[in-house]
């Protein structure tokens, strides 16, 4: 394939590929300053988190803005944002993985990383909007022996409680299972004994031999095979809490595909507005390349363009149902108070995009910096319209009403970003960032099947030939082996 | 075996042992400290836990055994015992007390002196609950007839079911003031015995009373006794909404003093010349019922009364009103005098503006009309109402207009007065000529002692009484030796602004804890019975004149039964005093004395001496009572505030309300503050913009603007008294306006985000109402030309089968709720009734603005109609539909709403995790959630007395909703098996039900064919709220009928 000439660019072998990585962590002097000053705001902002999630569990949900008509509002918005952004992760890791797309291997695990920090802020969410968070284990399926009565399985909410369980252990076991191969790399490479015996201690024993590797790809295989219905089905089910209402503007019955492709669309957003900066900061702009840059912008593109195709299917379908309500719930998001919101949307996820047509932008690094800003916002504007804005005027105009968020609302938001940055930075900062092993893998593809390989990566091709792109135990023996 | 091995212990071993040991050592037993063999089994057997089960060698099965017990164990430390404590119940109950089961005492409340009678709701000697008395005049039966159920209640008006707020009110006074402090009872007795044997030397000269309106026989008895020993002292009355136009126009018509009431009963055609005859009246609530009665229209029936509302500000009159017009004040002399003219009345007709977009050929045509159809309707069945507001002339043109039609006698009443006067008195005194009576007499030095008994006359007084001065000045005059001058004592509920400015404060007791007596608008008189001793000591205007005067005082008790000793011997009653007393206490009305009709009387017909008076120029200021807080009494009843305002929907505060046009003309929108410039006092007032309100006219709601009023009622809204005048109390001209600039934050539970704007609220189309004429009706009963079958839910196209479970079998109940569109008057009687039945919190106006109001019923208020000017309105009650497929159960995880055998749709309280997943999913959205910890009252115990003991109080963070009162259907069903029999129609009464003064709301179980539901449900005309959605709502209306008349177009 030409084009995975650019998947690694410039020089490298298995030797600087390990430098280049492995020795981030390692390295006390590799941490450019906007690492820290990131850390910084990363763990101030976070302090929001704490002083509003105190406030709230002191006083009670009513300290937001969420009221009689509109019963749902930041809690489920940021909820639903931020597992919409974690999807991209697994869909990387997983769907990527099986369709053998080893461009994914120098953003799989900065992506699944993001997966595990967002959906650790989006759990938070379901646990704390409750009127009473302390009995909100009554959700889990704890039975009637202890709780005299199992939780009521019609509920979208308890079909979210185990969609969501299910997603964040199914992530972080892979997430924990393709970084073991680097753990003992890391070990390997560490000179201080605390830092080698905690990298050991997560190694978990990895020793590199070839029945490792088998198993390890085994388990791989069968972790990606795992997560990837997870893919579709997470995100489904998120927007079965609303498709199974009767709100018109909930009761949607196309929500599980537009749902899903606009988590993928939000989440490459958020992978490139974290990619982009650190792949400067760290000077990893030769395994996370303009060509992976190129593709992600490619897949937003392509899910942004079905998600504006939701759009525009809910105004037919409004229009189609012929029913009033439908009707007037659509002309009350285009021209109703909470117009500003509405055309926002279109502008952020529908037009905005479009730029991304052109080869020019999507390898220009301000302009899609910039896009996936906007993208960002613009799935964040679509919660919003899709949670206040259908539920503060439903049926009966005399229950109609407002949203306002408060104070508190925004600080518990602003607060998990908080969280999500210093979650974020606190990995580029302890664990490869990069997987090792999977980059080495991609070097051998590329030179593997190129008679003009380089001549230092020749050893490594004619010891182990590639067998159907599976890496092979050799790959990192000199590490593990020494 | 230990017995034996005791012996061979080893003492040496022991003292080596202790010996040894290192520290203090306690030790129980020789066999501890030689830890022998023995010790150690003993040990294992009697503390298992200190065996070692691993001595041996495990078996699988012993492991898995020893696993699971440990795990079960690892559960019991949850386990919590808890010491009991034990109460003693009571050693002697008192007489037909049972714990836990509530008894109904029959009572008695006034408003403006007019008695209304109660039922209240007794816990254990605490009361929580007030109903009407279906016995007494002013309050009927809410199922008239019904002997299914033990108590029966009637209907009552929102004041009298809030009233009882005020018994537990943490703001209400608590103790007696002297010059600000703290003070005993002896020491005012003290005080003021000897001021008042010095004042008996002196014939009594010098000593003022002031009270409020009073009917009370044995208060007025009291008045002549003290008249007789102080034979120069004063009693005058003043109250706020004193009907002293209406007195004065029924002398103006009948030559003397009269007491008229209606008998809504009889009069097929009603005309109101700005009279809201439905809650403002004494008897509103006996007329708004009779009017109802003369609109359940059913199938078959082809009789409906009509209604024309000539009015100002629009009020409940019109949302049932078939025509209604909107004329300025003044205009609306110029209307009765136009009609009694063409009824034959001699008198002067004058030119006046018809009302908005209609010339005024067109509006003589619609005058005409209306006169022919009272004129064509047989003798004696019409009823022509003039309101209070109105001058005394319109007042007397209205009973000679009901002369003309026969209706005296028939549909009008008329009957010595009620209203007690002053022994010292001819007859009747104007109110505000009292009050500036006994202002003069305070600044001329011809008072020494003022007694205000009840009343807040210094918050009240017009604005050109200056009586808050003289009061002041008199109450500190101080002679040289620092001593006051003057003696000025104050009884009040609450340290108001009189308290504040008297030398003597008494808490007065509240109606729940004092003897007293009353009568009803048609005289019928009842007995004030207390249910609870004073909760502070508070003492009745009656104990407080008898302790003063009399050096051994009787009780409040003794008084009222001396009066009513006296009445039974006059009356020549043949049972024995005491039976008959029990029987009046028990009844809570004296039986035959409904004051007889006077039957000679002569209505004068001739008016030409009332000339009209000169057109009035400029804008029109209206002063009305609030609806919510009546003249300001209300002010710190955290119901009444929180409820909202009929017409606007607002709470917690006043507006001026100005019509649309008049706002577009002068550039205002919804709170803008406005100053209103009136003879020469400036106030400035948030606008409110009402369809229906016709144009240059701004009204005003007094009982705003307290200073004194308590937490609640303090410093919210605008004091409307001080535009107030004693020459025009309740409307005038010259109302100058101005625009300021920023906005007044108003606060409503309707329409919350537009509330500033101009926006009209409508159905917007959505067949939320159905409505339609009689005529339709009689050609249709479906109503269903208006709105299609589209509305109709297909029962067919559903893929699951509905009536999969039946609701039915031997002891099944299927309840059902029917609500009548046609006769809702919007007067929130429900909404009281249910947030006292259900312990529904009070919120504060900041949490209302955040769309969290909790009142679990509550009445929509749509505009329907061509003209914005004048629209037609619709009150609708929204409850809890109970919709048999709910859509608020599939969504919530955890099963905390969850369907009943017998169809209620529950709230599991204790399950309830808060995800407020049934609120967004309600299509109705009658679900209130518990946002904050609303219902602490755990900082102010006295509240929690306040709560219903048969309903859970609900903690933060819980759904809560309307329940169908499930409380009274289970107390029914405990009641009904203990019979073993099933449950009987009417014998559940739910509070909203036994509030509505116009039987709008009816309850019962559909699987009985022969109950009223079931056969309201079987009515062409009855349909279900957005019936479309599937929701198969129990709770269904009856659509709305209007009758116009077909010779006035309606557009």
């Amino acid at each position: 394939m030409s084009t995975q000439e650019r998947l690694i660019a410039g020089e490298h072998n298995y030797v600087t590929i390990n430098e280049k990585i492995a020795t981030i962590p390692l390295s006390q002097k590799k941490h450019p300053p906007q690492w820290a000053v990131t850390l910084l705001i990363g763990f101030m902002i976070m302090q929001l988190l704490m002083v509003a999630v105190t406030y709230l569990l002191y006083r009670g949900v009513g300290i937001w803005g969420i009221n009689q008509p509109v019963g749902w509002g930041f809690d489920i918005i940021n909820f639903v944002w931020w597992i919409g952004i974690g999807h991209a992760g697994t869909l990387i890791s997983a769907i990527l993985l099986l369709m053998r797309q080893y461009w994914r291997n120098s953003i799989n695990r900065f992506a699944e990383t993001m997966t595990l920090f967002a959906v650790a802020c989006a759990g938070m969410y379901p646990l704390l909007h409750t009127g009473r968070p302390w009995v909100a284990y009554w959700l889990f399926p704890i039975g009637p022996n202890v709780l005299g009565m199992w939780p009521q399985f019609r509920s979208p909410l308890i079909w979210d409680v185990f969609a969501i369980n299910t997603y964040i252990t199914v992530s972080a076991i892979f997430w924990f299972v393709g970084l073991i191969p680097d753990f003992a790399t890391m070990r390997d490479r560490a000179r201080i004994k605390l830092v080698q015996w905690i990298y050991g201690l997560l190694a978990m024993g990895w020793r590199g031999s070839a029945q490792h590797w088998q198993r390890y790809e085994t388990a791989s295989l069968l972790l990606a095979g795992l997560s990837t219905p997870l893919v579709l089905s997470v995100h489904s089910i998120v927007s079965l809490d609303f498709a199974v209402s009767n709100l018109p503007g909930w009761h949607v019955t196309f929500f599980p595909p537009y749902f899903v492709a606009g988590a993928i669309f939000a989440g490459f957003a958020m992978v490139l507005l974290l990619a982009l900066p650190i792949r400067a900061w760290y000077k990893v702009k030769d395994y996370i390349t303009m060509t992976h840059v190129d593709w992600m912008a490619k897949i937003m593109l392509a899910t942004g363009l079905i998600v504006f195709y939701g759009y525009l299917a809910e105004i037919f379908y409004a229009w189609y149902s012929g029913s009033k309500f439908e009707m007037d719930m659509m002309w009350n998001r285009m021209f109703g108070p909470y117009w500003p919101f509405y055309w926002s949307l279109i502008l952020c996820n529908g037009l905005v995009p479009q730029l991304l047509w052109a080869p020019k932008m999507r390898r220009n690094i301000v302009g899609l910096f910039i896009i996936s800003l906007i993208v960002s916002i613009g799935m964040w504007l679509e919660r919003f319209i899709i949670i206040p804005v259908t539920l503060h005027r439903d049926f009966l105009p005399s229950s109609w009403g407002f949203y306002n968020p408060s104070l508190w609302d925004w600080m518990m938001f602003i607060g998990t970003i908080g969280f999500f940055i210093f979650g974020m930075i606190m990995f580029v900062r302890l664990l490869p960032m990069i997987n090792i092993f999977e980059m080495k893998d991609l070097l051998h593809r590329m030179h593997g099947h190129s008679r003009n390989g380089h001549s230092k990566t020749d050893h490594a091709a004619a010891d182990h030939p590639p067998a159907d792109g599976k890496p092979s135990a050799g790959q990192t023996q000199p590490e593990t082996g020494s | 075996m230990n017995e034996e091995k005791k012996h061979i212990l080893d003492l040496a071993a022991i003292r080596q042992r202790l010996a040894e040991a290192r520290g203090p050592r306690y030790w129980r037993s020789l066999e501890e400290v030689a830890e022998t063999k023995e010790f150690q089994e003993f040990l294992e057997n009697e503390f298992p836990q200190h065996a070692r089960p691993f001595n041996a060698q495990l078996d699988r099965r012993d492991f898995v055994k020893l696993v699971g017990l440990s795990l079960a164990l690892a559960g019991m430390t949850g386990c919590r015992y808890l010491p009991q404590e034990k109460i003693v119940p009571y050693v002697t109950a008192p007489e037909e007390m049972v714990q836990g089961i509530p008894l109904w005492y029959a009572t008695a409340c006034t408003r403006g002196g007019y008695a209304t009678g109660l039922l209240v709701e007794s816990h254990e000697g605490r009361p929580t609950k007030i109903e009407g008395n279906p016995k007494h005049p002013a309050s009927p039966a809410a199922l008239p007839g019904n002997r299914n159920h033990p108590a029966n209640p009637g209907s009552v008006d929102i004041f009298s079911l809030a009233s009882i707020y005020h018994l537990y009110d943490p703001d209400r006074s608590q103790n007696l003031v002297n010059k600000g402090e703290m003070d005993y009872w002896d020491a005012f007795l003290a005080q003021a015995r000897p001021r008042m044997a010095k004042l008996k030397e002196r014939q009594g000269a010098g000593l003022w009373i002031l009270t409020e309106s009073v009917s009370s026989p044995t208060l007025a008895a009291m008045m002549a006794k003290i008249q007789r020993e102080f034979p120069q002292a004063k009693w005058r009355q003043f109250e706020p909404l004193a009907r002293d136009n209406v007195h004065a126009g029924v002398k103006m018509a009948l030559g003397k003093d009269a007491n008229v009431y209606y008998d809504f009963s009889k009069a097929d055609i009603i005309l109101s010349l700005d009279c809201n005859f439905l809650t403002d009246l004494p008897g509103s609530v006996r007329y708004a019922r009779d009017f109802a009665e003369k609109r359940k229209v059913r199938e078959g029936a082809q009789k409906m009364n009509r209604l024309y509302v000539i009015e100002t500000t629009p009020s409940p009159a019109s949302f049932v009103a078939d025509h209604r017009w909107s004329l300025r004040p003044a205009d609306i002399e110029g209307v009765a005098r136009a009609v009694a003219q063409k009824l034959g009345v001699s008198v002067q007709t004058a030119p006046y503006q018809p009302p908005t977009n209609l010339d005024e050929a067109k509006w003589n045509g619609i005058v005409d009309e209306i006169v022919n159809d009272l004129k064509s309707a047989p003798q004696g069945t019409t009823l022509v109402v003039a309101g209070d507001s109105q001058p005394p002339v319109v007042h007397a043109l209205a009973l000679a207009i009901n002369q003309a039609l026969g209706n005296i006698g028939q549909s009008v009443r008329i009957t010595a007065p009620v209203l007690q006067k002053a022994p010292d008195q001819p007859g009747y005194v104007d109110s505000a000529a009292s009050l500036r009576e006994v202002t003069d007499a305070l600044n001329s030095g011809q008072a020494d002692t003022l007694l205000i008994l009840g009343g807040n006359p210094v918050y009240h007084a017009p604005a050109d009484i200056n009586f808050k001065e003289a009061l002041d000045k008199f109450a500190r005059a101080a002679a040289p030796d620092g001593s006051l001058l003057h003696f000025t004592v104050h009884l009040g509920f609450y340290q108001d602004e009189t308290a504040e400015l008297c030398q003597w404060h008494v808490p007065e007791a509240h109606f729940l804890e004092a003897w007293g007596d009353a009568l009803a608008y048609d005289g019928t008189a009842s007995i004030i019975q207390p249910l609870i001793e004073p909760l502070f000591n508070g003492r009745s205007a009656l104990e407080l004149l008898e302790a003063i005067t009399t050096p051994l005082p009787k009780g409040g008790y003794e008084l009222v039964r001396q009066t009513w000793l006296q009445r039974y011997r006059q009356q020549r009653i043949p049972a024995k005093f005491d039976a008959w007393w029990k029987e009046v206490l028990h009844d809570g009305v004296v039986p035959n004395t409904a004051l007889p009709v006077d039957a000679a009387v002569q209505v004068n017909m001739n008016y030409q001496a009332q000339a009209p008076a000169p057109a009035p120029q400029g804008m029109a200021i209206q002063f009305q009572p609030d609806p919510t807080i009546l003249d300001g009494r209300f002010a710190n009843n955290g119901w009444l505030q929180e409820l909202p305002k009929p017409m606007t929907k607002l709470t917690w505060d006043n507006v001026a309300i100005v019509s649309i046009k008049t706002a577009a003309k002068n550039n205002l929108t919804k709170g803008d503050r406005l100053q209103l410039n009136y003879r020469g006092r400036t106030v400035v007032a948030p606008v409110w913009i009402l369809p229906g309100q016709p144009e240059d006219t701004v009204t005003v709601q007094l009982g705003y603007g307290r200073t004194r009023a308590g937490s609640f009622g303090n410093e919210i809204g605008f004091n409307a008294y001080a535009l107030r005048t004693s020459d025009a109390p309740w409307f005038g001209y010259g109302l100058q306006i101005k625009k300021l600039i920023g906005q007044h934050d108003l606060v409503g539970t309707e329409y919350h985000h537009s509330i500033k704007t101009n926006e009209v609220l409508t159905e917007r189309g959505r067949d939320i109402i159905r409505e339609g004429t009689l005529a339709e009706f009689l050609k249709d009963p479906h109503l269903e030309h208006e709105h299609g079958h589209s509305a109709h839910m297909d029962t067919k196209a559903t893929l699951y089968n509905p009536d999969e479970f039946k609701w039915e079998g031997k002891g099944a109940y299927k309840w059902a709720m029917a609500i009548d569109l046609n006769s809702c008057i919007g007067c929130n009687a429900c909404v009281i009734a249910c947030q006292s039945e259900n312990n529904i919190p009070v919120i504060g106006k900041d949490q209302v603005k955040r769309q969290r109001a909790m009142q679990w019923i509550r009445i929509d208020r749509y505009y329907t109609g061509s003209d914005l000017d004048n629209p037609q309105m619709t009150p609708q009650p929204v409850t809890c539909m109970h919709c048999e497929q709910a859509p608020c159960e599939p969504v919530c995880p955890v099963a905390a709403t969850v369907h009943s055998h017998e169809g209620l749709n529950q709230m599991v309280y204790n399950r309830c995790v808060g995800t407020r997943y049934c609120s967004n999913n309600c299509p109705y959205k009658v679900r209130r959630f518990n946002f904050l910890n609303y219902a602490n009252h755990h900082d102010i115990p006295i509240k929690k007395l306040l709560a219903n003991p048969n309903v859970t109080v609900r903690g933060r963070g819980v759904m809560e909703k309307c329940t169908y009162c499930v409380q009274r259907i289970n107390a029914a069903r405990i009641a009904a098996k203990k019979a073993n029999r099933e449950i009987k129609d009417g014998e559940v009464i739910t509070a909203c039900q036994s509030a509505c003064p116009t039987n709008v709301i009816h309850f019962g179980d559909l699987n009985d064919p022969n109950s009223e539901i079931s056969k309201l449900r079987r009515q062409p005309h009855m349909y279900g709220l957005l019936e479309e959605l599937g929701t198969r709502p129990r709770t269904t209306y009856l659509a709305k009928l209007r009758n116009p008349n077909p010779r006035i177009a309606t557009e």
